[in-house]
This record gives C-alpha cells, sequence and structure tokens, in this order.
C-alpha cells in the first residue's frame, strides 16, 4: 500500500503550447479515494496517465510509497488503472481480459481463476466469460475493464471514468458496488468523473481542476458548501449554484437587485470603512425559500419557469433582472408569472470578489 | 415458446410471394454483372487466357495431351537441386525477414528521431529491381569486389565467394541479396499494420505489468496477426519466385526453380517444360497460400 505524491507536475503535449496540466501538486494519502473531477479537456486524463507512467512531465516530481517514480515505465509502479477508452483487448476473451495483470504477476493457477470468478460476479460479467469484446455492448466493455483493474490488488488504483458508459441503475448500483470494494482492497485511489454526484458520494477528498491546475482541493461537503471560487460553485452541483450581482452598503446592509436584506457582519465593517463594495452572491437552489411577497427579510421576484421534478419542484425566478434558480418542496403551490418573496438562508450565502472571483470569507 | 415457433408455422404460407421477392434481386445481379463485366473481360483476356494457354502447353506435345514433359522436368539433374535450393532460401530467409521487419517497424513506432527518414531509406530496396539488386551485390561479393578489398585491405585472405564448390558461401550471398532487397515489403506491411493499432492496448498492458517482450507476444503480434498474414502469403509466394538475384551473382551455379524456367525457355528452347515448370511453381504457391489462411486464422474472427 502506498500514497500518492505529485509535486509541481507541468506537462505540455508536443505541438501544444497550452499546459495540459500547471503545476499540479496533490498529496494522496495511503489507502485515501481521491476523486479528480473537472471539464472536459482540464487535464485529469493527463495526470493520471502521468501517474501511471504513460507520459512523462515535463518539471515537477511523482512518488508512490515514498519512492520517486516519475520516469519510471508503467510495468515497475505496481498499479493497475482503467483507461478511459477502456482499452479491453480484442484478441482475448473477457476470462483471459480479466486475467490478463494475474498472468503478468504469474499468480497460480486457482487464485487466478478464483479472482477473475469474483470480479466476474462483482461486475455482472459472468454470462459472457467466453466472449470477445467486439460482441459485448459498451457498458460491458467498460466493466471487464474495471474487472481487470480490480482483480490487481495493486497498491494504486487509477480509474478514468469507470462508470460512464453505464446506464443511471447500474451505475447507482456500480457506485456502491467500488465503494465496498475499494474499502475492502485498500487501494490508494485516484478517480477521475465529470459526474459530480458521484464524486460527492464515493470521495473522500475532491480536487476540482480547472485548464490543468486544482481549483479547489477538499472534503466532498467543504467544495460543495464553500466553493474557494465561482468556477467551482458553478462546476458542482445540479443545478449550479446562483451567482448575483449585489452590493454591500455602508449601512450594512445587502442590495441584489434593488431590494436589500442584511449583510453578514465582516462584509458589513469592512463596507462601513470603505463606503460600499460591489460583491457576488452565490446561493444554492435549495438553500432558498419562498415567503409571502413583501415580508420582512425576503426579496421579492417573478416566478418565470416551474419544473417539477418529482422529488423537487425547480423555479427559475427573475430577480430584478437577475435570473435565479429556486429549488422549494414538491407540495409548493407556484405558477408561473406569480411574484414570490425568496428567503435567502444566511448561513448559506456566499461572497465572491467581483474581480478575482475568488471567495470571500471572515 | 411461442414467438420461435411462428415463422415456422408461418412458412407455409411464405411460397406465393417467392417470386415477388426474388425478381428484384435478379436485377441487382445483372447490374452487379454489368459493373464487374470490364474487370471481368480484362482478367479473362490478361490472366486467364496466358492461363490457359499456358496449361495447354505445359501438358501439350507432338501427338495430344501428355505429362511427357513433367516427366522430362523432373528427370533433369538440375530440377532437384532447384527445389532443393529454393526451399532452403524460403525456410531460412522469411523468418530472418520478419524477425527483421518487425524489429525496423517496432524502432519507427518508438518515434526515435527522423523516424520518417528511417522509414524512407529502409523503403528504398522495394522500388529497387532484383537484377538491379544482385549486380549491386555482384559488386561486392565478386572476385575482385568490394568484401574481398576490404578483407584484403585488412591483410586477410581473398575468398571466392561466388565459387560453384563454396555452396555455403554462395548460398550466402543470395540470402543476404535477397534480405536486403525484399525485406522492405514485410517492412512496410508491417508499419502499416502497427500504425492501425491503438497505443492503448500496448499501454495497458504495460500498466498490468507486462514486459517489452510480454507486450510483443501478448498483445501487439496477435493485434497486427492480419498484417502479418498478408506479407506472409505476399512474401512466400515472391519467394517462389526469386530468380534475377541468384542468376546475377551465381549464374547457373546456385539454381532456384524459376530459373530453371527461364533455362527451360530460353537456354534450351523447351516452352512445354518451362510452362511444366511454371504449373509446379503456381500450384505450390497456391497451396501455400491456402495453407497459411487456414493456419493462421483468427480464432476471434468466428466469432466477430
Ligand atoms: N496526446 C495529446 N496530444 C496533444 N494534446 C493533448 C493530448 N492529449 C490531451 N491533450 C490536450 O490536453 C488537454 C487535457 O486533456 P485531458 O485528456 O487530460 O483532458 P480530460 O480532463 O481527461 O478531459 P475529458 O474529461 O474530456 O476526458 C486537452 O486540452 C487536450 O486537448
Ligand atoms: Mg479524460
Amino acid at each position: 500500500m502506498a500514497d500518492i505524491s505529485i509535486k509541481g507536475l507541468h506537462k505540455t503535449y508536443p505541438g501544444s503550447t497550452e499546459l495540459a496540466t500547471n503545476n499540479v501538486s496533490l498529496e494522496v494519502a495511503e489507502g485515501e479515494f481521491m476523486v479528480l473531477l473537472g471539464p472536459s479537456g482540464c487535464g485529469k486524463t493527463t495526470l493520471l496517465r502521468m501517474v501511471a507512467g504513460l507520459d512523462f512531465p515535463d518539471k515537477g516530481s511523482i512518488s508512490i510509497g515514498g519512492r520517486d517514480v516519475t520516469y519510471l515505465p508503467p510495468q515497475d509502479r505496481n498499479l493497475s488503472m482503467v483507461f478511459q477508452s477502456y482499452a479491453v483487448f480484442p484478441h482475448r476473451n473477457v476470462r483471459t481480459n480479466i486475467a490478463f495483470g494475474l498472468m503478468m504477476k504469474k499468480v497460480s493457477r486457482e487464485e487466478l481463476e478464483r479472482k477473475v470468478k469474483w470480479a466476474a460476479d462483482l461486475l455482472q460479467l459472468s454470462p459472457y466469460l467466453d466472449r470477445y469484446p467486439a460482441n459485448l455492448s459498451g457498458g460491458q466493455r467498460q466493466r471487464v475493464a474495471v474487472a481487470r483493474a480490480i482483480v490487481m490488488d495493486a497498491d494504486v488504483l487509477l480509474m478514468d471514468e469507470p462508470l460512464s458508459n453505464l446506464d443511471a441503475l447500474l451505475r447507482l448500483d456500480f457506485r456502491a458496488e467500488l465503494k465496498k470494494i475499494v474499502q475492502q482492497l485498500g487501494s490508494t485511489t485516484l478517480y477521475v468523473t465529470h459526474d459530480q454526484v458521484e464524486a460527492m458520494s464515493l470521495s473522500d477528498r475532491v480536487a476540482v481542476m480547472k485548464k490543468g491546475q486544482i481549483a479547489q482541493l477538499g472534503h466532498p461537503i467543504t467544495v460543495y458548501e464553500e466553493p474557494a471560487d465561482r468556477f467551482v460553485g458553478g462546476f458542482i452541483g445540479s443545478p449550479p449554484m446562483n451567482f448575483l450581482d449585489g452590493r454591500i452598503t455602508q449601512q450594512g446592509a445587502l442590495e441584489v437587485g434593488g431590494q436589500s436584506i442584511a449583510a453578514p457582519e465582516f462584509l458589513a465593517r469592512a463596507a462601513a470603512r470603505t463606503g460600499g463594495t460591489p460583491v457576488m452572491v452565490g446561493i444554492r437552489a435549495e438553500n432558498i425559500s419562498l415567503e409571502q411577497r413583501g415580508s420582512e427579510g425576503s426579496l421579492d421576484a417573478a416566478v418565470e419557469v416551474v419544473e417539477p421534478l418529482g422529488h423537487a419542484t425547480l423555479l427559475t425566478v427573475d430577480l430584478g433582472g437577475q435570473t435565479v434558480k429556486v429549488q422549494v418542496p414538491a407540495t409548493a403551490k407556484v405558477s408561473a408569472g406569480e411574484t414570490v418573496g425568496l428567503r435567502f438562508e444566511q448561513s448559506a450565502l456566499r461572497f465572491f470578489d467581483t474581480e478575482t472571483q475568488l471567495g470571500l470569507t471572515a | 415458446m411461442a414467438a420461435p415457433d411462428a415463422p415456422a408455422a408461418a412458412r407455409p404460407h411464405v411460397p406465393p410471394p417467392g417470386p415477388k421477392v426474388r425478381a428484384p434481386r435478379r436485377k441487382g445481379s445483372s447490374a452487379a454483372l454489368l459493373l464487374i463485366a470490364p474487370s471481368i473481360v480484362f482478367m479473362t483476356l490478361l490472366f486467364g487466357w496466358p492461363m490457359v494457354s499456358g496449361v495447354l502447353q505445359a501438358f501439350g506435345g507432338p501427338e495430344g495431351l501428355t505429362t511427357a514433359n513433367f516427366t522430362r522436368m523432373s528427370q533433369d539433374p538440375y530440377f532437384w537441386s532447384s527445389v532443393g535450393n529454393t526451399l532452403l532460401l524460403i525456410v531460412v530467409m522469411i523468418p530472418i525477414q520478419f524477425v527483421l521487419a518487425l524489429a525496423m517497424a517496432l524502432l519507427i513506432r518508438a518515434k526515435p528521431r527522423g523516424a520518417s527518414a528511417y522509414f524512407y531509406i529502409w523503403a528504398i530496396p522495394l522500388a529497387v529491381s532484383d537484377l538491379a539488386a544482385g549486380l549491386v551485390w555482384l559488386t561486392v561479393f565478386t572476385d575482385r569486389g568490394y568484401l574481398n578489398s576490404l578483407l584484403a585491405s585488412l591483410g586477410m585472405q581473398p575468398v571466392s565467394w561466388l565459387a560453384y564448390d563454396n555452396y555455403p558461401s554462395m548460398f550466402g550471398a543470395v540470402l543476404i541479396a535477397e534480405v536486403w532487397r525484399a525485406t522492405s515489403l514485410v517492412f512496410v506491411i508491417v508499419v502499416a499494420g502497427l500504425q492501425s493499432i491503438p497505443k492503448d492496448y500496448e499501454e495497458a498492458a504495460g500498466v498490468f505489468g507486462a514486459s517489452f517482450w510480454n507486450r510483443l507476444w501478448h498483445v501487439t503480434l496477435p493485434l497486427l496477426r492480419p498484417s502479418l498474414q498478408t506479407a506472409l502469403i505476399l512474401r512466400t509466394i515472391l519467394a517462389f519466385q526469386t530468380f534475377a538475384v541468384a542468376l546475377a551473382l551465381t549464374g547457373q551455379n546456385f539454381p532456384l526453380v524459376v530459373g530453371e524456367t527461364y533455362r527451360w525457355y530460353t537456354g534450351l528452347q523447351d516452352p512445354n517444360v518451362a510452362s511444366a515448370l511454371a504449373l509446379v511453381v503456381m500450384a505450390v504457391s497456391m497451396v501455400t497460400a491456402v495453407g497459411y489462411l487456414k493456419l493462421l486464422r483468427d480464432q476471434t474472427e468466428a466469432a466477430r
């Protein structure tokens, strides 16, 4: 078992001028489940490939279990990986695909068969063991790739969107399965995903990436509740966080869309000195509740769209020219065109600098 | 259970629409026939006709069809030695060529500096005619050639490499010249095949602990199988036809089967025996090609 220590990784692909990873540093503790989350093209796969030894960084270092592996070939790193493209061998059937790593490690025949059976059962691949990948669906092929990786008992498990091609139900199933397996194996895991629900549910910590850099690193709940900047808040959550242009007045009130509510202490104090500052307000849809219009401490807004989601209802409202998403209980009776009062949960309000877009804290 | 039965139950009622269904297909096949007609005509004129006349000639004699030509062929003192030489050359040369071609192709795949320059340099012999290649190597191996000059300048005794009584060195010279000339064909096919294999598979194998040789054996070679098969068939058939290189280097001292065909036709002025020999070469080539196809059939192919 081993921890991963990544220091100052720079990587530019040949023929490209942009940095695919830009000074990425990351410490993954032994047995930790770290999720890399970020939009397409932000460098998640690139980072994973450098940890695997498939690409070498231009600058920086990677060590696994205290051993510097930066320029070591993949076969000397004792890791296993689920490729984004699966890379399931087309000339081997499912059984020998899953067993490939074990064969290379020369484990005994009984152990090999036992492990292949275990993985195939787990990933519901048992009926297909003798099939060739060409005769499997995309999701089945992806499961073969996962099975091939988990039988390895490797120190480090790298997974590049291993559930991306499964239907919603299977994905839910395997998410829980995967969490259990990885806990059993105790492997240090780097897991790439686009899906922030997956990230939240699986991870010990999340690293949110943006343009080759880590924008925020932390506990999933922290990242969700206290995004470090506007990008993170806007990327995580469905719907993403609402961002409103506002202003802290000298009197210590928060002005949004021509109406005001109370501002938090630390901002009010600063504003009293400077004579009022513009600020960006962030609030999640589920932290806004409906009130009677005009009631004390609420902001009036016009409902534009009502989307019942089953477990809740999503409203799109207009607050003084700014669009806000509001999530209300499914039982709420609202209709489009109505004017309602919005109450922002005071403790859930986040503030961002209008210039740097970074979060403001006390 | 009901569903699979349904078509069977329905079958007796089907016959009436039969002709209706068949009609458009016949129309389609006549259009297809029309489209391939030009190539059929060309094949018949340029390929079929010479072959038929060749076969007739091989069995032809003063008094009708006969196998006398084959008897004469096999009783010729050079025949069996030419067969032996040809087989020996094939058995020794083809493995060497495949190992060399694979090594060169893998080197290029590793993308060293100037990889494309290597590619063109290694592919050049493809454009050299076999007679020219033979003459080039003659300047190396002949008694006063480059090799002996080199030996002399190193203070060693020159060797009569191509002397008729020095079989191993004669064979070696023909082998080297043929390897030099014809490996590029295998090389080009293997490079093309390698390029069509995504890098992912080798990368995955590496991640799962496979060494270079394991990757080559368990991943690259199996994925390369179709290209190797093509190259093997082409190369073997062409190797049966090796001729000009040996002729340029050794004259008649190292007879090969196709060389014998040439000798019967021009030297001995007997087109019938020459045709018989040519027919034997063709038959052996065809058997070899079918054998390779059967032997190297991809087991996964059936499943696909
Ligand atoms: N082989 C390559 N050559 C050149 N540029 C590349 C190569 N691979 C990736 N890139 C570039 O590097 C950047 C990061 O790519 P990467 O594959 O790491 O993204 P990603 O975060 O995995 O995206 P996705 O979620 O879509 O898989 C992208 O801008 C991409 O265009
Ligand atoms: Mg990726």
